[in-house]
C-alpha cells in the first residue's frame, strides 16, 4: 500500500535522490513541476511508459492536489 | 490521481512507491523551487518583501507604532507559529495608542499564495480600491511577506511594455 507522505518528507527524500513522478497531463506539467519530476500522464502509467525506472526506485508519486 | 497512480506503480512491481496527497498545489503555496514555464515568471513569493513589520495580537499600538520603520504604513499581526492573525492598517496605527492591537487589527485579511501572479494581484487591488499591498501566506496561514501595490506594478508596467515591443 503507497504510504502517504506530507512536504517536509517529500523534500527529504528528494533530496535523497527520490524521483517525483508528475502524473499530471502534460500541459500542466509543462507549467509547473517539482525539481527534476518526470511526467508520466495518469492515463499512460504501464509498463512502457515506465520502463526506464528501475524497480526498486524510491518514487513519489503527485498531481494537483487530493483528487 | 496520485493515489490511483501509485496503486498502479505498486502493480506494475514498483516496491518504494509514495504518494504526495497534497501535491503541487501545496508546493506551490509553501513557496518552493518549481520547474517549468511559470518557473521564470515573477509571481507574489518574488515580489512579496520579507522585511515587513509584525507585532502580536495582545501589544498596545503604541508600542507597535514606536517600532515601526518610517517607510512602512502597515503591520502584520502573527500569532507564535507566525500564521497571519490581522493586520494593523495605518488608520489604526495612527489612532489610540492605548488600544490593543487585537481590538482595533482587521482580522483574518485576504492572502494571496506566493504562485499569485502580478495580474491576480493587480485585480485585486483595483476592484478593492487597495493602495497598500497584500499579504503572501503559505496554505497553512505562514506569513511569506508582504506585496506593495508599487512594486506590483513595476511589474506589470515592465511586462506590458515587453509585450508592446
Amino acid at each position: 500500500m503507497p504510504n502517504d507522505i506530507a512536504r517536509d518528507e517529500v523534500r527529504r527524500l528528494l533530496d535523497s535522490g527520490a524521483l517525483a513522478l508528475d502524473v499530471l497531463p502534460a500541459s500542466e506539467y509543462e507549467e509547473s513541476h517539482l525539481p527534476g519530476a518526470l511526467n508520466i500522464p495518469l492515463e499512460i502509467v504501464d509498463a512502457h511508459s515506465t520502463k526506464q525506472l528501475s524497480k526498486d526506485k524510491l518514487i513519489i508519486a503527485y498531481c494537483h492536489d487530493t483528487q | 490521481m496520485s493515489a490511483r497512480a501509485a496503486w498502479r506503480l505498486e502493480s506494475l512491481g514498483f516496491t518504494h512507491v509514495y504518494r504526495y496527497s497534497a501535491g503541487k498545489m501545496d508546493w506551490l503555496a509553501s513557496g518552493l523551487p518549481i520547474e517549468g514555464a511559470f518557473a521564470s515568471a515573477p509571481c507574489a513569493g518574488d515580489l512579496a518583501r520579507r522585511d515587513m513589520p509584525t507585532c502580536v495580537f495582545n501589544e498596545r499600538v503604541g508600542v507597535v507604532r514606536s517600532r515601526l520603520p518610517n517607510d512602512w504604513h502597515v503591520c502584520v499581526v502573527l500569532n507564535e507559529q507566525r500564521v497571519v492573525l490581522g493586520l494593523l492598517r495605518e488608520s489604526a496605527l495612527r489612532g489610540d495608542e492605548s488600544a490593543v492591537v487585537e481590538q482595533v487589527m482587521e482580522a483574518g485579511p485576504r492572502t494571496y499564495r506566493p504562485f499569485a501572479s502580478p495580474a491576480q494581484l493587480m485585480r485585486y487591488f483595483k476592484k478593492h480600491e487597495e493602495r497598500t499591498g497584500a499579504l503572501v501566506t503559505t496554505g497553512d496561514g505562514v506569513l511569506v511577506g508582504f506585496v506593495l501595490c508599487e512594486d506590483v506594478e513595476r511589474v506589470q508596467r515592465t511586462s506590458e511594455s515587453a509585450t508592446s515591443v
